[in-house]
């Protein structure tokens, strides 16, 4: 039983070392309060980064699959979701048939900051912004740490280096070009926080971050917290299901 | 004891009468099938085969029932199955994983099957029913990874579905024929869905047969000699007791790792849409087709680097001749157990360097690893099997008990 148990245990552990050697340098990492079995989302970090994401982010990159009533998950009521909704216009169809708006609602998704993708495209250089909604789990095993470190990485570039015109170098890029077409985003108060939190840097790579991880995974909590009762309930199963095997083996050797 | 019969039991024999289920069971895992006494756990890992079958068959139905086999919507349907599905993230998580852990099991079980010799005589068509089913699981596994249509999903179904085209003369309208047109595109996912959906229950089928074959000889044992009426036990209650303690502590595991690191063993980049204008840099396979993935790639030769591939599976087919040895338990047999470690590493290496690029220090691995791997059965295996002197074998089970070997 030991060896199978070793066994199982080096497969799982040797799977992810089998993958192919990320490339970069060593990712910055934060402790982050959503890390671990045990992990949950900090409410008011979450409600950060949202801020940051529509003061900062929203100009050029979607965020697809969040709608408006998920924002309840970062402890906003109705209310306030209808007012975050109702700050947006969606275009509509009306009565007569000619095209008008209307104000968002809850069911409403993140609307595109860019009609189409050579719109997008023409407005960044060439490049496209990617969809936010997956970013920290499409991009890196590490995807959190990958993501704040890339927002952070940006440095001058190594001495005979040349980067290209409307390029920024930054050693996090996971493209391996390590040039990068969007320019260093975060800056020391470039936001100014609703609750008063200092907006240094790394403060606000956090919460965004943050953020972006709960668009990802916004389940994380539930799994977390299940996750717990299912090991409970199947540690308890194991434990009985080997009291009776012994029990049924301890026949035998009575014959 | 009252002779009288409750209406439950008198029901039951009433059906047992016209239909019987119940001795049926009880045959084939019950009472009435006779199992050697002296079963380790490797022999857990045939029920934990059957719980993942059918863990994979029960998640993947509350799947299908969400999801869209169209290129524009599957992806925003896994997606809504994972936000807005309730229990969606449980079922998609336990279908993604468990498919690693079922591959975990039946590699395990078919090295327990190599380990012990339980593909010799009398067990070589049972054998058989179990490469058949690992070849339909890889299939399985292969077209259920292309329906989540992420990044991943479109070019390994684009690497993979394109090896076939290697064939000389009617490659290229294989390949045509595989996709439903020119490239991968909607009708290949549609087929996917269609036969992802058949192939679990081929597999079930295949399953009863493998059951079958495997009553008529009954189970092997760790010590590989024939068990006697004496040395032998019923299944149930001992073994179904021994399987239960062995599927919680498996479920352990798993359940670990689909609550808690569900997506360790799966590619970030399947999180990304595919798209077909964007060819990622590295195109990898999940980690079970990993060894397999760089056998062929060892190969310079297109063609020959395909039949190699299919070949280290059907290799497998000849196995109870290529060992020519008549014992069975590697216990017994002094020279072959080592090189059966030394094969066990051999994958282990293949399995690394299927993962890394073809370049380097990781090619000239996976090319000593692939030539060690059919050097293992077509050289080593017979010649060990001719000149090896296996220790002496114990008259019964029994008497290895005694003597503290069981
Ligand atoms: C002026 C437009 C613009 C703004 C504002 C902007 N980005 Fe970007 N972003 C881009 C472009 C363009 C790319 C594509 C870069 C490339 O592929 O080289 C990009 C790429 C990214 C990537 C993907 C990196 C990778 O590894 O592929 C992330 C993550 C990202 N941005 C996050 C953010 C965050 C978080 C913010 C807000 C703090 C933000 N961006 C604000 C234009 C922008
Ligand atoms: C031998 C059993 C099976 C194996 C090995 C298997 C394997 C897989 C794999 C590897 C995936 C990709 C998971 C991902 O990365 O998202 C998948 C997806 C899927 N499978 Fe299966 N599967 C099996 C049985 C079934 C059955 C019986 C059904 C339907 C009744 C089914 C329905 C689906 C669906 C709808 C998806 C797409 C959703 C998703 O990607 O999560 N599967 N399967």
């Amino acid at each position: 039983m030991k060896k199978i148990i070793l066994a199982a245990a080096a497969v799982l552990a040797l799977s992810p070392a089998v993958r192919a050697a990320e490339v970069g340098p060593e990712l910055m990492q934060v402790p982050w309060s959503f890390d671990g079995a045990f992990g949950k989302f900090d409410r008011l970090q979450l409600q950060r980064g949202l801020q940051v994401y529509r003061e900062v982010c929203a100009s050029c990159h979607s965020l697809n699959y969040v709608a408006f009533r998920n924002l309840s998950d970062l402890g906003y009521s109705e209310g306030q979701i209808k007012a975050i909704a109702n700050e947006y216009e969606y275009p509509e169809i009306d009565d007569e048939g000619s095209d008008t708006t209307r104000k968002g609602k809850p069911s409403d998704y993140f609307p595109n900051p860019y009609p189409n993708e050579k719109f997008a495209r023409a407005s960044n250089n060439g490049a496209l912004p990617p969809d936010l909604s997956l970013v920290t789990k499409s991009r890196h095993r590490d995807g959190p740490n990958y993501i704040y470190s890339l927002l952070l990485g940006y440095e001058d570039p190594p001495a005979g280096m040349e980067v290209l015109e409307g390029m920024s170098y930054n050693k996090f890029f996971s493209s391996g070009s390590f040039q990068i077409a969007m320019v260093k985003q975060i800056e020391p108060d470039k936001v100014t926080y609703a609750d008063g939190t200092a907006a240094t840097q790394e403060q606000i790579a956090q919460d965004i971050t943050a953020f972006l991880h709960w668009a990802a995974e916004p389940k994380l909590e539930a799994r977390h917290g299940a996750g717990l009762r299912v090991m409970l309930y199947t540690l308890i199963f194991t434990v009985l299901a080997y009291l009776l095997k012994k029990r049924i083996w301890a026949r035998l050797d009575q014959k | 004891m009252s002779t009288e019969k409750s209406v439950l039991q008198r029901a039951f024999e009433w059906h047992e009468q016209r239909l019987p289920i119940g001795g049926f069971i009880d045959g084939v895992i019950g009472t009435k099938y006779p199992a050697p006494k002296n079963l380790n756990y490797w022999w857990n890992f045939g029920s934990l085969n059957g719980l993942m079958l059918v863990i994979m068959i029960a998640s993947g139905i509350f799947l299908a029932m969400n999801y869209t086999p169209h290129k524009d919507f599957a992806f925003d349907s896994v997606e809504r199955i994972m936000r807005d599905v309730n229990y969606g993230w449980v079922m998609r998580y336990m279908h993604a994983n468990g498919a690693s852990f079922f591959f975990i099991v039946v590699y395990i079980h078919i090295f327990r099957g190599m380990y012990y010799g339980s593909y010799k005589n009398p067990r070589e068509v049972l054998w058989w029913i179990g490469i058949l089913i690992f070849l339909a699981m890889m299939a399985t596994a292969f077209m259920g990874y292309v329906l989540p249509w992420g990044q991943m999903s479109f070019w390994g179904a684009t690497v993979i579905t394109n090896l076939f085209s290697a064939i000389p003369v009617v490659g290229d309208s294989i390949v045509t024929f595989l996709w439903g047109g020119f490239s991968v595109e909607n009708p290949t996912l549609n087929r996917f869905f269609s036969l992802h959906y058949l192939l679990p229950f081929v597999i079930f089928g295949l399953v009863v047969f493998h059951v079958w074959a495997l009553h008529l000889p009954g189970s092997n044992n760790p010590l590989g000699i024939e068990a006697t009426p004496a040395d032998k036990i019923p299944f149930h209650p001992y073994y179904t007791a021994k399987d239960f303690f062995g599927v919680g502590v498996f479920m352990l595991i798993y359940f670990a790792v689909v609550f808690w690191a569900p997506n360790m063993l799966g590619d970030p980049l399947n999180y990304e849409k595919a798209n077909p204008l964007v060819t990622p840099a590295h195109i990898v396979p999940e980690w079970y087709f990993l060894p397999f993935y760089a056998i062929l790639r060892a190969i310079p030769d297109k063609l020959l680097g395909v039949i190699a591939m299919f070949g280290s599976i059907l290799i497998l087919f000849a196995l109870p001749w290529l060992d020519t040895s008549r014992i069975r338990s590697a216990v017994f047999r002094p020279i072959y157990k080592w090189f059966l470690w030394l094969f066990v590493i051999d994958c282990a290496v293949l399995t690394w360097c299927g993962a890394q690029l073809p370049e380097g220090l990781p090619l000239i691995l996976s090319r000593v690893g692939t030539f060690w791997y059919f050097l293992h059965f077509l050289i080593l295996l017979p010649i060990i099997g001719w000149v090896e002197t296996p220790k002496p074998l114990p008259a019964s089970i029994s008497e290895a008990v005694l003597k503290g070997r069981g």
